[in-house]
């Protein structure tokens, strides 16, 4: 079995998840809590990527990141070498790619709590920041988690994007559902059949976890 | 420490238009039918809504002028601000709600102990009464040292025994405190046993012709009326 092209996976989803619950809060809480020209065509642009066929993400992400492309070249200026091909790439493929199914969940849990908490906590002194942290982020939890959850899973089962800015360089940038695809094109169905199978319980397993965090948020 | 308020502000039906003072040790009870501008008030005093125009004045601390562009932020007024309901956060338990921003830690215990809520102290907010919930809630604003208290009906939505209970260990609990106290109500009832003053505030302005034909049980349609009467019920036990 290919442990190789798995770990690959894991390590994206897993780097994807958490650079996306960072950078996705701060997103969610503006679109939950600002009014501001312009909001709902900001808004659409970010589910964008929700919305389009995985392959056309991954046509315009090799032109923004391929050496004529603006990103390209600071990432040639700085680090020497071209984004494609890279798993510093796909791991920013990956992020756009799922960055919509961080932010919605996320923004309907910041939108289910009720305005007079966060009053309540600024008329006890807290700024807004503090007020994020003491009061937002701790009755949103089980929406960040399924955020979380959605994310982990929506990368691991990431293809056309991978593919076109990644291709397939084994413990680089070749995940597990490439290397599915790839034992099915040479007809090894063994090959493909373990790779297919060790998803099952691991997706199975994660939705499980989300109906129970639904099921606690309701109570 | 006094607090002067002139506020001015254009609301959806009315424009609301009033002044008042209220001086340390004082309860100023602002009474009126629901829909009055009454939470408005409050809102404007803690630096949630902001007048249209006006001033108010705490001791020599300018909080709020329109005319220079003063307007000190919620975080930094220090008051105390017991709502209806709402006031306390579901992820904490009573005590922690009530050490939310306490000055000092310890105080909080006294105060539950007094309030009565000691042995709650480690239950959520769900699983506590409403009573019990109000009671956490006014040592939550206590336990951070108010400048000013505001208490926006925070007897309203209790059943009548509870009620009048917590009515008592308010008036008790005044006598304790060198902070003015504004309370609205909408209970006649609650106005008279608590109030040092009482602000009748109808539509927008202070109306003592409306106070005077409350408290002489005129009989008549005006619907005004009926809101702050039927409390009245709560008498009979």
């Amino acid at each position: 079995m290919d442990y190789l092209a798995l770990y690959v996976t894991v390590k994206l989803a897993v780097i994807t998840t958490v650079f996306l619950m960072l950078i996705a809060a701060p997103v969610a809480y503006a679109l939950a809590y600002y009014r501001f020209a312009g909001k709902s065509f900001l808004e659409a642009l970010i589910y964008l990527p929700m919305a389009l066929p995985p392959t056309v993400i991954g046509f315009y992400l090799i032109i923004i990141m391929g050496p004529k492309g603006f990103v390209g070249k600071i990432a040639e200026f700085l680090t020497g070498d071209s984004l494609l091909f890279t798993f510093t790439g796909i791991a920013m493929a990956s992020v756009i790619y799922s960055f919509p199914f961080a932010v919605q969940p996320m923004k309907a849990a910041f939108s289910r709590i009720d305005r007079r908490l966060l009053e309540s906590a600024y008329v006890l002194g807290l700024s807004k920041r503090a007020t994020f942290f003491r009061v937002i982020i701790p009755n949103s939890l089980a929406g960040i988690a399924a955020a979380a959850i959605l994310v982990f899973l929506h990368s691991i089962g990431a293809f056309g994007v991978l593919l076109m800015v990644g291709g397939s360089v084994p413990g680089e940038t070749k995940v597990a559902s490439i290397a599915i695809y790839e034992a099915v094109e040479m007809m090894d169905y063994r090959a493909a059949g373990m790779i297919a199978l060790s998803f099952i319980p691991i997706s199975y397993a994660f939705l499980l976890l989300i109906n129970k965090l639904n099921e606690g948020s309701h109570k | 420490m006094t607090v002067d308020a002139f506020l001015k502000k254009k609301l959806k039906y009315f424009d609301l238009d009033i002044s008042f003072s209220c001086a340390g040790k004082n309860m100023v009870v602002m009474i009126g039918p629901s829909g009055g501008g009454k939470t408005t008030v409050i809102r404007m005093l803690a630096g949630l809504d902001r007048p249209d125009e006006g001033k108010i004045i705490f001791g020599n601390e300018v909080w709020f002028d329109s005319s220079c562009g003063v307007n000190v932020a919620v975080q930094q007024r220090r008051v105390g601000y017991v709502f209806q309901d709402y006031n306390l956060f579901p992820h904490l338990n009573l005590l922690d709600n009530a050490a939310f921003a306490a000055v000092d830690k310890k105080e909080v215990e006294a105060l539950f102990e007094i309030f009565q809520i000691r042995h709650l102290k480690k239950r959520k907010p769900h699983m506590v009464s409403g009573g019990e919930r109000q009671r956490c809630a006014i040592c939550q604003a206590l336990a951070r040292h108010p400048r000013l208290l505001l208490l926006d009906e925070p007897l309203s939505a209790l059943d009548t025994v509870t009620r009048r209970a917590l009515r008592l260990e308010l008036r008790n609990l005044k006598k304790t405190l060198s902070c003015p106290i504004i309370y609205v109500t909408h209970d006649i009832n609650e106005a008279l046993f608590l109030a040092d003053e009482i602000l009748p505030l109808v539509e927008g302005k202070n109306d003592e012709n409306w106070l005077n034909r409350m408290l002489a049980r005129e009989p008549s349609g005006d619907n005004s009326l009926r809101g702050v009467r039927e409390p009245k019920l709560a008498l009979a036990i």
